[in-house]
């Protein structure tokens, strides 16, 4: 890891040997005196030595400390030749009002042609930046406090240690109480003592912040204590241990994701072939439909209220679509498996070229709510917000979709007549209805799937192709005519290819995947949950 | 032997010498076979014997695992426990579908499955038995011998006038009989023959009883039936299965006064179906 | 010559036949004999739009086989068109030699581009026409087999292995597209320039090719027509309208099935080979899901089961598609699309089929 901010490595390395130098050293008063030497040393420095002086004057505890190193930030800070003193200028005219840089004394208005200015360049702006920062540590605004301590951890200052020490017996809020132990170890990891420098590392062990891996790679590698090496060792071990485990649910949740999009695409694909054993090859159409919708809808309302507004709206059209494709072509077709996938196919065709007549052939952009946008943290875990909603909203459909099967009057004539047509229909259950809402039910939800994948990818006349492959994959994996099976077969296939991605490429992983169902359906043919029985025989 | 057997040897042929061993009397065992589908305990421990050249009627009501034995017994089906064996030597669990059929086991399908789109004599080409090696198959002649055998078949069947018609357009009675000469022309030892009058008229029914009859002898024959006046007219035997296992084995007549049989199936109003 | 039996009832196949003796002959000679400014005078271009349909039509009559005859709808049937394309487009590539831009004598160009120092060993050999030309039949040969052994065997069928097929086409196009495959990626194969030494842009080498397919899809068509007729014919049949009664015959269903699908596609792959040196390129796309469907339509069209059909099917379709998306480019995939339906919705058995019941009724 040190090798890769090598700069920012040796930047820490010059702040670790002054806060060697330094931090020992017990911060006390400082008088008027001394200020004044090292400020008239700061003159004549160049930009290295500034830097030493500005820790110098950092560690001098002077109640003008702040004041001038803001003065120097922002180039107000002036030799004054007459008087042989450094003087901070207030405003910008040609005639400015002076003061004395450590009193603080009004020295009246002087031409700036007699001042000479104190140059400082921007390594040292940010240097002053954060020293400043670290010198709110006493604020009473926690957010000063925090502010204060992650300017130390970032730009460790030689006599910030002790102030953070003594800070850290008075801190209340747990979060600054954390930072604070944080930065000390981190400074003890630079300390003379070897079972000081041990003692931090076991303790940094496992934390997986930049900052603190370079100096404990530093130590694991460069140490001269084989015991402190040791251990700074077994401490990057428990990191790396832990930021295995993060990529993994990383990729775990990337895989949920995946599986969540597939899920979505195939769960209509679970009615409609799964249950009625229709098999709809516009399935990927009616998707594209929900997607076009979305993006109508964002036509003419705000991008914010879109979404709820067209769920329902794809839902719909969707359905309605779907509802005529099997009133006018598929019912005709029932019992003949093969005429129906070449019809539904030339549907696919035609509802293609007719949104690329309508629409255009270009993609068109939907965009995101801002509800959705931006990342969000699950523990140590960054996630993009639309991945996570349509993750949750996968499974609200799927849930929604199973009352619908399990709990009501249309759920039960389905599963009637998926089992047995005849008996349902000699029971009074008007079959043909029943397909046609059945069938209607999984355009609907293709068309739900719809809004969701418009969220994720370009909305065009091919978003259908690209997952219909996908979908029936998924459905035969999880076993035709099962739900449950449905949905592990999409999370374990989305979970599997991002597993696969890192090792192999994107297009190597899907192809892998593929090969893998290929090779799977003809072991198992009714894949992993069939049904048996005669029902199964279709 | 009977008839065929003298047909077919007048035709130059001979029956499949084949390695069953019958030398016991018995060509079909089951023993303890048990499946079960989901839970559902389709066969539960039947046991069955069928000996050479028996003609045996096995009825039951729905349900009772009829068809799940003949699927068992063709190697349709795997079943989770119990023995098969052809004849003292073949242990059919360990062979598929085509190798059962191969050995000697014929079955009839309880729907008519002809191949419609050939003709009669087509089908009875079709099933042929020594025509199922690739290089037997690469040809679009008959022979002589071949012609023989399929005209002594079509000739016991009935069908002699209707060889060059196609399957589907049979009478339905005509179709049944069709499978029973593919089945014939198998030259299987045993005809497992599912439900082969539904839907025939009385006379068809009388024709097929013969037909039937007639193969007993030279042939073991198993018949799943519903129709009692139709078993009544063949079968010297008759097992009643129920729920997966033989309810009661003998003479028709006899089991139509056990109360046990009377119960659950006579009384069960499906009879006569 | 008497005319086997077989063949002398097959009416439909004969008049095929004698339609491409006829423009086997005729279309050479009224390319090269006939003046330019002739009527009747073809121009190159069609002569390769010709060939090109005739390739489709083999295509086709491989699909029927497997389709109409044995039951199988293979949505994966370009696939092996584009195999027997892409090895024959690798014997082109290799003739290309020093004249390609970087003018390396060995490697093609797109593996000096990609700054591969040698030959992967699947492109050795494909210098010599024999071992491409053989290769043109195991590549989707073998590749048939073995998929098609797993699938048959665990009784995979009907909708399930079409999608797998399906699936196995798009697992090619992903992995073809893949510069690491060493197939030219995206590109895929192009800028032939000759075989066995002849320069492919000449009129000769055109009308070559176009005697060739004829050649070619005559024969494939005798073979399919022959296979039908055999006691092999009637298990397919058997196989496709009740597949357990085949087996319960004695019949190893899974091995006449692999068999069968195995030749099918080796006819396939001849049909790509001969597409490729007339098109002059090869590239992944030939094995997108649309074509393979698009090869099912056209026997649907004709008539399933007819294999005449399929010939039918594809070339007029094809035609109607070169003259549509020059015409009118949005109509083409309505009118694509609204085929798939209205056939399998009203003509059931294609034109054939529809011919049959016209003499039949007449």
């Amino acid at each position: 890891m040190p090798s890769r901010t090598p700069s920012r490595a040796g930047f820490f390395a010059l702040a670790f040997a002054l806060l060697a130098l330094f931090g020992a050293s017990p911060a006390r008063a400082a008088d008027d005196d001394s200020v004044r030497t090292i400020l008239a040393q700061l003159r004549d420095a160049d930009f290295d030595g500034k830097t030493e002086m500005i820790e110098k004057l950092v560690a001098l505890d002077h109640p003008r400390i702040a004041t001038i190193l803001k003065a120097l930030s922002d180039s107000r800070l002036y030799y004054q030749e007459e008087g042989d003193r450094v003087v901070i200028g207030l405003g910008d005219a040609a005639d400015i009002a002076i003061e004395d840089a450590v009193s603080g004394a009004a020295l009246g208005q002087v031409g700036k042609r007699d001042l000479d200015r104190i140059t400082a360049n921007n390594r040292l702006r940010s240097l002053i930046e954060d020293r400043l920062a670290s010198l709110g540590l006493a604020s009473a605004d926690p957010r000063q406090r925090k502010a204060a301590v992650e300017a130390f951890l970032r730009n460790p200052d030689p006599a910030g240690a002790e102030r953070l020490r003594a800070r850290l017996a008075v801190e209340t809020d747990s979060g600054i109480k954390e930072l604070l132990w944080l930065a000390l170890a981190l400074a003890d990891l630079a300390s003379d003592d070897a079972t000081v420098r041990a003692k931090a590392a076991t303790a940094l062990g496992g934390r997986m912040e930049t900052e603190i891996r370079g100096p404990l790679a530093r130590m694991a590698a460069e140490d001269g204590d084989p015991a402190a090496k040791e251990a700074a060792r077994i401490a990057l071990a428990r990191t790396e241990f832990r930021l295995q485990m993060l990529g993994w649910a990383e990729t775990l949740f990337f895989g949920l994701s995946l599986g969540s999009v597939l899920i979505l695409a195939a769960i209509g694909l679970a009615v409609t072939f799964g249950v009625m054993g229709v098999i709809n090859m516009a399935h990927g159409e009616l998707m594209m439909l929900g997607a076009y919708t979305t993006w109508l809808t964002q036509q003419w309302l705000p991008v914010n209220w879109s979404l709820p507004v067209a769920v329902p709206l794809a839902f719909l059209v969707a359905a309605l679509v779907g509802i005529a494709i099997e009133r006018g072509i598929i019912r005709f077709l029932y019992g003949r498996p093969l005429e129906t996938l070449l019809a539904t196919f030339g549907v696919s065709l035609i509802l293609q070229q007719a949104v690329r007549s309508i629409f255009s052939p270009l993609n068109r952009s939907v965009a995101t709510p801002d509800w959705m946008s931006g990342t969000i943290l699950l523990g140590p875990l960054e996630v993009t917000l639309n991945r996570l909603v349509i993750l949750g909203f996968c499974i609200a459909v799927f849930a929604l979709l199973w009352l619908a099967l399990q709990r009501t009057r249309l759920g039960l004539e389905v599963r009637a007549v998926a089992q047995n047509r005849a008996m349902a229909r000699a029971m009074g259950v008007r079959s043909a209805r029943v397909d046609a809402l059945t069938f209607g039910l999984g355009s609907g939800i293709a068309g739900v799937a719809g809004v969701a994948l418009s969220q994720l990818t370009n909305v065009g006349p091919n978003l259908g192709q690209s997952y219909i492959v996908d979908s029936f994959m998924v459905v035969v994996f999880g076993g035709v005519g099962n739900l449950w099976g449905t949905m592990v077969a999409g999370l374990s296939l989305g979970v599997a290819n991002k597993l696969l991605e890192p090792w192999s490429g994107a297009v190597l992983a899907k192809i892998l995947v593929l090969v893998f169902l290929i090779l799977f359906i003809q072991k198992r043919p009714r894949g992993l949950f069939p049904q048996r029985g005669r029902a199964a025989e279709v | 032997m009977s008839e065929l057997i003298s047909e077919l040897d007048a035709a130059g042929m001979h029956p499949p010498v084949g390695p069953v061993d019958a030398t016991h009397g018995i060509l079909l065992y089951l023993e303890g076979v048990s499946v079960s589908f989901d839970g559902f305990k389709a066969i539960d421990n039947l046991s069955l014997y069928i000996g050479d050249g028996e003609l045996r009627c096995i009825i039951g009501p729905n349900g009772a695992g009829k068809t799940t034995m003949m699927d068992i017994i063709t190697g349709k089906t795997k079943p989770d426990a119990g023995r098969v064996f052809f004849g003292q030597t073949i242990d059919l669990l360990k062979l598929d579908e085509p190798a059962i059929a191969r050995v000697g086991i014929g079955r009839k399908f309880q729907r008519p499955t002809v191949i419609e789109p050939l003709t009669v004599l087509e089908n009875l080409e079709l099933a042929m038995s020594g025509a199922k090696r690739l290089r037997g198959l690469m040809t679009t002649r008959l022979s002589g011998e071949e012609r023989d055998r399929i005209a002594a078949v079509l000739d016991r069947i009935g069908l002699t006038e209707h060889g060059g018609r196609l399957a589907g357009i049979l009478a339905h009675g005509q179709k049944q009989w069709l499978e029973i000469g593919m089945l014939l022309m198998q030259e299987p030892r045993l005809l497992l023959v599912d439900e082969p009058v539904a839907g025939m008229t009385p006379a068809e029914m009388d024709r097929t009883a013969e037909l039937l009859r007639s193969l007993a002898g030279s042939h073991s024959v198993v018949v799943v039936e519903h129709d009692m006046g139709f078993v009544r007219s063949i079968a010297d035997r008759v097992t009643v299965l129920h729920q997966g296992r033989v309810l009661a084995e003998g003479r028709l007549d006899e089991l139509q006064e056990d109360p046990t049989v009377i119960e659950v199936y006579l009384g069960a109003g499906d009879a006569y179906h | 010559m008497r005319l086997p039996p077989w063949l002398l009832s097959d009416r439909a196949g004969l008049v095929l036949l004698a339609i491409l003796a006829i423009i086997g002959v005729g279309v050479p000679v009224l390319n090269l004999l006939a003046p330019p400014d002739h009527p009747l005078h073809l121009t190159a271009y069609t002569v390769t739009l010709l060939g090109k349909y005739l390739c489709y039509a083999l295509l086709a009559v491989a699909v029927d086989l497997v389709w109409g005859y044995m039951g199988i709808l293979s949505l994966g049937h370009a696939a092996f068109f584009a195999l027997g394309g892409y090895c024959f487009g690798m014997y082109l590539m290799r003739q290309i030699g020093t004249r390609g831009v970087y003018g390396d004598p060995v490697l093609p160009d797109f593996m000096v581009f990609l700054n591969w120092q040698e030959l992967p060993w699947y492109w050795h050999g494909f210098d010599l026409f024999w071992f491409a030309a053989v290769m043109v039949l195991v590549v989707p040969g073998l590749l048939a087999f073995v998929f098609g052994w797993f699938a048959f065997r665990s009784r995979v069928s009907g909708v399930y292995l079409s999608i797998i097929t399906q699936a196995l086409t798009y697992a090619l196009m992903l992995a073809f597209f893949r510069n690491e495959m060493g197939f030219g990626g995206n590109n895929g194969l192009t800028d032939f320039k000759d075989a066995l030494g002849f320069p492919l842009q000449a009129d000769g080498a055109r009308i070559v090719l176009f005697v060739l397919s004829t050649l070619a899809l005559a024969g494939g068509y005798l073979a399919c027509r022959w296979l039908v007729s055999t006691r092999l014919g009637r298990v397919l049949v058997a196989i496709r309208d009740s597949e357990d009664r085949a087996r319960f015959l004695g019949y190893r269903v899974e091995k006449v099935k692999a068999l069968v699908f195995t030749f099918s596609a080796m006819l396939a792959g001849v049909a790509g080979a001969l597409y490729v040196p007339q098109v002059g390129i090869i590239n992944p796309g030939e094995f997108a899901p649309l074509n393979s469907i698009e090869a099912v339509i056209w026997v649907a069209v004709g008539g399933r089961g007819t294999l005449v059909g399929a010939v039918v099917g594809a070339v007029l379709i094809n035609y109607a598609k070169t003259w549509l998306t020059g015409a009118l480019p949005e109509v083409w995939l309505f009118a694509l699309g609204g085929l798939f339906v209205m056939v399998t919705l009203l003509l059931p058995y294609g034109l054939i089929g529809l011919l049959r019941r016209r003499e039949a009724t007449a």
